[in-house]
């Protein structure tokens, strides 16, 4: 298991193993998201009480969740930055930093647009409106510590301690509409119950979800490539790769 | 493992764990000010300040709406169903406001127990459903004299 984990730590074997994935992770991701997004949009019926105004849960839904969970692969990736120095555990963190800041950023616009014509309200300082609004500040200040500090060894350490003190903010996120009085509504989807919509509403939403997941890991992917190409700019499989075009 | 890396794992889990406890504490002493608005059983209990702008918020009681013919000033009961405070609000409503509906308004308590707003928000909950469910629903839940939006779950509002 140990072998794994440090061959895992190699860029150049992620650079080509990584390479194998990509081309399924985009096309998996775009037919998946199209299929959700459209059944959502077009075809899913409406609701009874929100009319078709509800229909943006299936793009509010996903990016939320996405830029949630991209900071929990962050934190992980940063505890394997501080123990094991592993240079392809930063190397992600840079990586997808920006990929997170855009979701958030996402989320919190299509639900403003979403809560101008049902609550009545673009912005309200509740818990989870809040919560999620320091999340887009965690990833402007992961980019901009990352961004101020030349030297890679203390940036990848100065960035690593703050993507962890960041993640206590992720319950609060999750558990701010159960823990306190919120104008936002509770989670739809459940890990123990049933989701509180039906099939023909939830198997859309699911569908949006997995696919920008794919999504996801394949701009993941294409940004770690272009980071471990700058950073191992100066060995030799890197100028093999440049001048063949293959690892 | 290697000492030193179990060393820096153990400092990284303490780290965490000191942070969750801080974070924890803070928002506990917090919860006040965290909420959102204060709902009906506070209010009458005494806990909500009186004359300053807070937020109450609960359901809106079936057959409380009295609205004025002459402006847009409205009246109704704002309820947890175990207590309810009269709320009136003079202006637009949002689309959603209904009877047994949920609302958050921002106003300020008078001396009197009533609760002067000045913007109404609607807040709906988790479930969603396609409006002929719904209305089936509500056929089944008015045979058996209850109404639907109120009993899928009457503490979400």
């Amino acid at each position: 298991m140990w072998q794994f984990f440090h061959k895992l730590g190699s860029p150049k074997w992620f650079f080509g193993i990584s390479t194998r994935f990509m081309p399924w992770l985009l096309a998996g991701g775009i037919v998946l998201l199209m299929a959700g997004i459209i059944w959502g949009l077009a075809f899913a019926p409406k609701d009874y009480l929100q009319g078709n105004s509800y229909r943006i849960i299936f793009i509010h839904v996903p990016t939320a969740f996405i830029a949630q969970s991209i900071y929990i692969m962050m934190a992980s990736a940063a505890i394997v930055t501080l123990v094991w120095r592993m240079k392809l555990a930063d190397v992600f963190v840079k990586a997808v930093a920006p990929v997170g800041l855009a979701l958030t950023f996402l989320a919190l616009f299509t639900g403003a647009v979403w809560g101008k014509p049902t609550w009545g309200t673009w912005w309200i300082w509740d818990a989870r409106l809040t919560s999620m609004l320091i999340l887009l500040f965690l990833y402007g200040g992961v980019i901009a510590l990352d961004r101020a500090i030349n030297d890679e060894k203390s940036a990848a350490r100065a960035v690593a301690v703050l993507v962890l003190v960041g993640v206590v903010n992720i319950p609060i996120i999750k558990y701010s509409v159960e823990w306190w009085n919120t104008l936002h509504q509770p989670a739809t989807f459940k890990l123990t119950e049933k989701p509180s919509m039906p099939a023909e509403m939830w198997v859309p939403l699911l569908l949006s979800v997995l696919g920008l997941y794919l999504i996801f890991g394949w701009l993941a992917c294409i940004r770690m490539q272009t980071e471990i190409l700058s950073r191992e700019q100066r060995t030799r499989w890197v100028r093999e790769f440049v001048l063949k075009g293959r690892v | 493992m290697h000492p030193i890396r179990k060393k820096r794992l153990t400092i990284v889990l303490f780290l965490l764990a000191g942070l969750s406890v801080a974070v924890a504490l803070t928002t506990y002493a917090l919860r006040q000010n965290i909420n959102l608005f204060y709902d009906p059983t506070q209010i009458s209990a005494g806990e909500a300040p009186v004359d300053v702008r807070i937020r109450a918020g609960g359901m809106v009681k079936e057959g409380s709406v009295i609205r004025d013919p002459d402006s847009l000033k409205v009246e109704f009961l704002v309820t947890d169903y175990s207590a309810s405070v009269p709320v009136e609000y003079v202006g637009i409503l949002p689309d959603l406001f209904a009877e047994g509906q949920g609302i958050v308004a921002m106003g300020r308590l008078n001396t009197e127990g009533r609760f002067v707003a000045d913007q109404v928000l609607a807040k709906h909950d988790e479930n969603y459903m396609p409006p002929e469910v719904a209305g089936a629903l509500e056929k089944a839940s008015k045979a058996e004299g209850k109404s639907v939006t109120g009993s899928v779950k009457p503490a979400s509002y």
